[in-house]
């Protein structure tokens, strides 16, 4: 910065350095309808993104008339959280727990599979060329492209060859192809890891597997720290696989057991004649509590993640 | 490789190996042992289903078992004259046209705002818009009811104000691209936002210092550098809230499941392409045509996803 070049600005014609300085006070990111419009406009995305979540977090403490007489952001009583919980617990004989720990069962083998399959293998495609890599490439791209409604079907029917439908299995193998992973594990090598770095440590003798431990694995924990968390919330939100493969109310995870939850007790609308077969006296609270259950985990994994997401596994491609 | 010369001192290089210690076919097996794990559970769960769906399509369903190559093209005729057909994919058209261009413009345009002046408040913010996401799947459509519940609602100042008093006022047909455009906004674009602010904080500083001095603005710096720089990720972006949302199956199912929802009526039972090839396999057995749309979805991802690829040389790291 050792010299300013001035000349641009004096260069400019008298209406155009008015009009700049107009710009600058007013939209420019300085002036007051710049500051204002950035403020609004951020300001009003906090409450799209916020109140939703508080207004759940409130409605497990209010019963149904106290949601409709309280104002949406009052809170009602602890009580009714105690309450709210102790009639979720009791559901079914206390289902609701089988299902959070098949949730975490599912999402914790899901995740050290996928991670183990998928990264070693996103190391080998960005520093190796053996035939057959480019294709690899492609299939992965394309898998990452597959409606799952097109997979479930004839995975149904394998899985039924083997008779893994109906257990835990069907749930977690399929899980354990992350195509995501290897392809961004792909690139954050191709991108980030110095060919020569690699040539120089197989001057000293290492073979491919002490590269991949010593070297390539420690470079990698931006990217292990984005993958984990986009693997887990990918299965703990797992709905379409489960619902699909699972037959058993006592596999479900969360997400299939909400829905089975709300679709047959009257927890969305307590004050109506209920369709037969339904459950009564259960109110909304329950739902939201419910609700709260498979977030509240998701929530914290969030943010740890999220510097992992800013500091980011993304970013060594952007010079390219 | 340099062209540096490696001097090792007394060793005769007799067997020309390039880097001692390890045989070369030794290395190409490793590397074959590092994909194996990958390229069989593809096979298992990406490849060798995809292929299969391709051979069902093909298949005939009538007698209950599958008759392969009995139906010739029977089963795609099936979905097209499927009076659903137009009506699923023209829904998921309008919810692509609105839901796609909107939600990376207003991923970008907030990441941007976020990052122009760094600080506790938009750190704070950022944060904000990222744990919100952690809000998905059946319970952002539970939370979606309760939001569009002009009774219970927190907004319902604004929907009673827009004169809304039932929660099917809100739910309808004709709302429901824009309901589930707000919906995957309020569960994805905080990753994006994220995303997209790591990407523009990774923007070297030096470019930006440069363009200060060049007396550049802030809205100059953003749109004559900052956003030329990250749009590699907005390309990326594109192409998975693309191929994400194509597939759109959890919220129009769960949101038209039940009659306890108060919205039951008002929701078609099978609005989505993905919704219809569930209800060809599991409700009606015929699972070649389930396939068939299936496999048609799929072209239709790839197609959109091979043009952008080709319009905008993304993918372009090797070279």
């Amino acid at each position: 910065m050792a010299t300013i070049d001035t000349s641009h600005p004096a260069a400019r014609s008298p209406f155009m350095k008015r009009w700049g300085r107009f710009w600058m006070r007013t939209v420019g990111d300085q002036g007051i309808l710049g500051f204002g419009l950035r403020w609004a406009v951020l300001l009003l995305f906090a409450v799209y993104f916020f109140v939703p979540v508080l207004w759940l977090i409130l409605a497990t403490s209010k019963s149904a008339p106290q949601l409709l007489e309280l104002n949406p952001l009052a809170f009602g009583s602890f009580q009714r959280i105690v309450e709210a919980w102790q009639r979720i617990i009791e559901y079914q004989k206390g289902e609701v727990l089988h299902w959070a720990l098949n949730s975490v069962r599912y999402a914790v083998w899901a995740l050290a599979l996928s991670l183990t399959i998928s990264i070693p293998a996103g190391y080998i495609l960005a520093v190796a060329r053996f035939p057959g890599r480019r294709l690899l490439l492609w299939l992965t791209l394309i898998t990452m492209l597959l409606p799952p409604s097109a997979l479930v079907l004839p995975m149904f029917m394998e899985l039924n060859l083997v008779h893994l439908i109906n257990t835990a299995w069907a749930v977690i193998l399929p899980s354990a192809f992350f195509p995501f992973g290897t392809y961004l594990t792909y690139i954050y090598y191709a991108s980030s890891l110095p060919p020569d770095l690699l040539d120089a440590a197989r001057v000293d003798g290492c073979s491919e597997v002490q590269l991949f431990w010593h070297i390539a694995v420690p470079l990698a924990s931006p990217l292990l720290g984005l993958l984990a968390f986009i693997n887990f919330t990918t299965n703990w939100n797992n709905f379409f696989g489960p619902y699909v493969l699972l037959n058993n109310n006592k596999l479900f995870n969360l997400p299939v057991g909400i829905q089975q939850f709300v679709a047959a007790t009257s927890a969305l609308r307590p004050g109506f004649n209920p369709s037969p077969g339904v459950m009564v006296g259960y109110q909304q609270a329950e739902a939201a509590l419910f609700g709260l259950i498979m977030v509240v985990p998701v929530a914290i994994v969030f943010l740890i993640a999220q510097r992992y997401v800013i500091g980011g596994a993304f970013t060594g491609s952007i010079k390219g | 490789m340099t062209n540096q010369t490696v001097s090792l001192p007394n060793e005769p290089l007799a067997n020309k190996k390039r880097f001692p210690g390890v045989s070369r076919w030794r290395r190409r097996l490793d590397g074959y042992l590092f994909v194996l794990p990958y390229f069989l559970v593809m096979l298992a769960f990406g490849i060798g289903p995809g292929l299969y769906a391709l051979l069902i399509s093909f298949a005939d369903f009538t007698t209950g078992l599958p008759k392969y190559f009995g139906a010739g093209f029977s089963n795609y005729l099936a979905v097209f004259k499927d009076f659903r057909f137009v009506f699923t994919i023209a829904n998921i058209g309008k919810f692509l046209l609105i839901s796609v261009p909107l939600g990376i413009a207003m991923v970008v345009i907030l990441a941007i705002l976020l990052q122009m002046r760094p600080g506790p408040l938009p750190t704070a913010l950022r944060t904000l818009y990222f744990v919100s996401g952690a809000v998905t799947g059946p319970v952002l459509v539970l939370v979606l009811i309760f939001m569009l519940d002009p009774s219970i609602s927190p907004f319902k100042a604004l929907l009673q104000g827009m004169g809304f008093k039932l929660t099917n006022d809100v739910i309808y047909p004709g709302s429901l691209p824009y309901l589930f455009t707000i919906m995957g906004f309020f569960a994805g674009a905080g990753l994006w936002i994220a995303i997209q602010y790591g990407a523009l904080e990774a923007i070297p500083t030096d470019v930006m210092e440069a363009a200060t001095i060049d007396g550049a603005n802030a809205w100059q710096k953003v749109i004559f550098i900052k956003f030329p720089l990250i749009r590699p990720y907005i390309i990326y972006q594109f192409i998975l809230i693309f191929a994400g949302n194509v597939q759109l199956f959890v919220e129009p199912q769960i949101l038209a499941g039940g009659n306890n929802l108060g919205v039951g009526g008002n929701v078609p039972a099978v609005w989505s392409p993905n919704q219809l090839a569930y209800n060809f396999a599991f409700e009606r057995g015929n699972f070649g045509a389930a396939s068939a749309l299936s496999l048609i979805l799929l072209a239709i991802g790839l197609g959109a996803a091979y043009l952008i690829i080709r319009w905008t040389g993304f993918f372009k790291i090797e070279n």
